[in-house]
């Protein structure tokens, strides 16, 4: 396999320096706050280098969303890896990290899914302190809902088995339901009434960009470089090893490359001749305008297809299905808002007229068990982290953590272990569509 | 929402529609000579190219036939529509400009060719 060649256009050429100036990172605090206060905010610096290409790196991750982040900062901290570049094509935390509904849970069926997910959901818990960095993570509760009996006992079996995972969950009835979360319309005479749900109150949500934003400056804190506006265009390999990859902003020589480009990882994987069971699909969300706060926790309903939570700053925040049809545009049909419009508002009839302010798409790397993988490949040199689909956003930190382990190590953690690209031959699938079915 | 071409009924909306996946993936001939890593590739294994794509649809809502769709999945342009069992034709086409007519680079606007990620 061979560079592919650059199309056109001038590269800047990296160069042999041993590093960026060195920039120092200063705490976060109250009084750093206080201080700049009375001091009309002029002393921030930066919070991440934004640094340019060197010739040679230990590990290349590509892909500068959260999960790409993540890694890099827990190769730097827990794997003394610091000569690490994370390249972006875009800016940092603008794909999927951006589009998301920020929903963090970890109530999973198989015990594959809880490891990670709880994994996840434990790192959660310390974020904003471990990076000093405010992630503004709520633990405001995840509602699930059921509609009839058989997913009513599908979610009770769910409960059982969240418990013998350590995952905190609980059954709540009708009336809980409604006294935990007063909008709910639970009157019996709609297509689909409230019988009951599950509720995690660990899980909830938190800030998309912060989340990024705190890992790329903890991680660039550490020696990593964060690279913008730098896309792969072709990876290097011979003899069936890594040897660097081609980007828009010159060749850069690595033994390792991460791969976590989410919806874009077979586009990636393609130029290593590498075929994944991912396919991309759009998935949309929306806003309404900002209204006082009326939805203290996070609803989810599979059998309506809605989910949706109440920002901070007062905007609810609506999530639907994917779009049927595979697409890198960012963009979906209306017919599947509509839908989703529709099944909202037969749970928050108090909705009906509200104004959707934003609405946009992100493309999701869907899995045909709808389940991640993060695995060796055949070639040597070469991780993937990807195919999280609908729900990688909750997963970011255990994610990044057990990759990391996995790119140091050349092998799997036991965390990790399950989501080899191997399963796919063996037949050992973590298949969790009925578990978290469409709301993911 | 795309506006899809149905070779028998002429231009309908998406909502017609059922979408069927990735387009010529072939049935095994001989399904018991296949091992594991045959089965995984025939199963589960997609191209889910960025570009030109060929992809099933079968209208639902209409004359319920199956037919293949050429779509662009960089821009969502539909660029042909053939009945099962009709070569693809072929696509030459630009692609989108870029914005600012920077040069093409990266993944976000190659030419578009009819090779159908393959």
């Amino acid at each position: 396999m061979l560079f592919r060649p650059r199309e056109a256009g001038p590269v800047d050429c990296p160069s042999d320096r041993d590093a960026d100036p060195p920039m120092t990172t200063p705490r976060y605090s109250f009084w750093s706050l206080f201080r700049e206060g009375l001091r009309g905010h002029g002393g921030w610096t930066p919070a991440w280098r934004d640094a340019s290409p060197k010739r040679r790196y230990d590990a290349v991750i590509i892909g500068g969303g959260g999960h790409g982040c993540a890694t890099a900062y827990y190769l730097a901290k827990e794997h003394g890896l610091t000569n690490v570049a994370v390249l972006e094509k875009g800016w940092l935390g603008g794909g999927n990290a951006g589009r998301n509904t920020t929903i963090v849970r970890s109530n999973y069926l198989y015990d594959a899914s809880a490891a990670i997910y709880d994994h996840a959901m434990q790192l959660w818990k310390g974020l904003g302190r471990e990076l000093n960095f405010n992630v503004m993570m709520s633990h405001r509760g995840v509602l699930n809902l059921a509609h009839d009996d058989g997913e009513m006992r599908q979610l009770k079996r769910r409960i059982e088995a969240n418990r013998l995972n350590g995952v905190d969950a609980e059954w709540l009835d009708a009336k809980q339901v409604k006294d935990f979360c007063p909008p709910i319309n639970i009157t019996t005479d709609v297509r689909y009434p409230v019988l009951g749900g599950t509720l995690q109150r660990s899980g909830g949500v938190n800030r998309h960009d912060a989340v990024v934003w705190g890992y790329a400056r903890a991680a660039s804190a550490l020696g990593v470089d964060i690279i913008q506006n730098c896309e792969v265009t072709g990876i290097d390999v011979a003899k069936g090893r890594v040897r660097g990859v081609d980007t828009t902003r010159g060749t850069i020589h690595t033994s390792k490359v991460a791969s976590v480009a989410a919806a874009h990882t077979s586009v990636v994987a393609k130029m290593v001749d590498l075929r994944l069971p991912i396919e991309s699909h759009p998935l949309q969300a929306l806003v309404s305008e900002p209204v006082k706060p009326v939805l203290p926790c996070v609803v989810m309903s599979n059998a309506v297809h809605a989910y949706c939570s109440q920002s901070d700053k007062g905007e609810l925040v609506i999530g639907a299905g994917i779009d049927p049809q595979l697409s890198y545009t960012q963009r979906g049909g209306f017919h599947v808002i509509e839908e989703e419009i529709a099944a909202l508002l037969e749970l928050f009839p108090s909705f009906s007229r509200m104004k959707l302010m934003r609405h946009w798409a992100g493309t999701v790397d869907v899995c045909p068990d709808a389940s991640p993988i993060i695995s060796k490949t055949p070639i040597e040199g070469f991780y993937v982290n990807g195919g999280w689909g609908t729900g990688g956003w909750k997963a970011t930190p255990g994610s990044g953590h057990v990759f990391a382990d996995l790119v140091a190590n050349d092998a799997p953690n036991a965390v990790a272990a399950p989501y080899t690209l191997e399963r796919f031959r063996t037949g050992k699938l973590v298949a969790e569509h009925g578990a978290a079915a469409v709301a993911h | 929402m795309l506006l899809i071409p149905c070779p028998y009924c002429g231009e309908r909306d998406q909502d017609e529609f059922g979408y069927g996946g990735e387009a010529n993936v072939a049935r095994p001939r001989d399904p018991a000579s296949l091992d594991d890593a045959a089965w995984a590739e025939f199963v589960f294994m997609r191209t889910n190219n960025k570009g030109v794509f060929a992809e099933r649809w079968v209208h639902a809502a209409g004359c319920r036939r199956w037919f293949n769709v050429l779509r662009d999945t960089a821009t969502d342009r539909v660029l042909a529509s053939y009945r099962i069992g009709e070569p693809a034709p072929a696509i030459h086409d630009d692609g989108l400009a870029t914005p600012a007519g920077e040069p093409a680079i990266g993944s976000g606007n190659r030419p578009v060719v009819g090779d159908c990620g393959r």
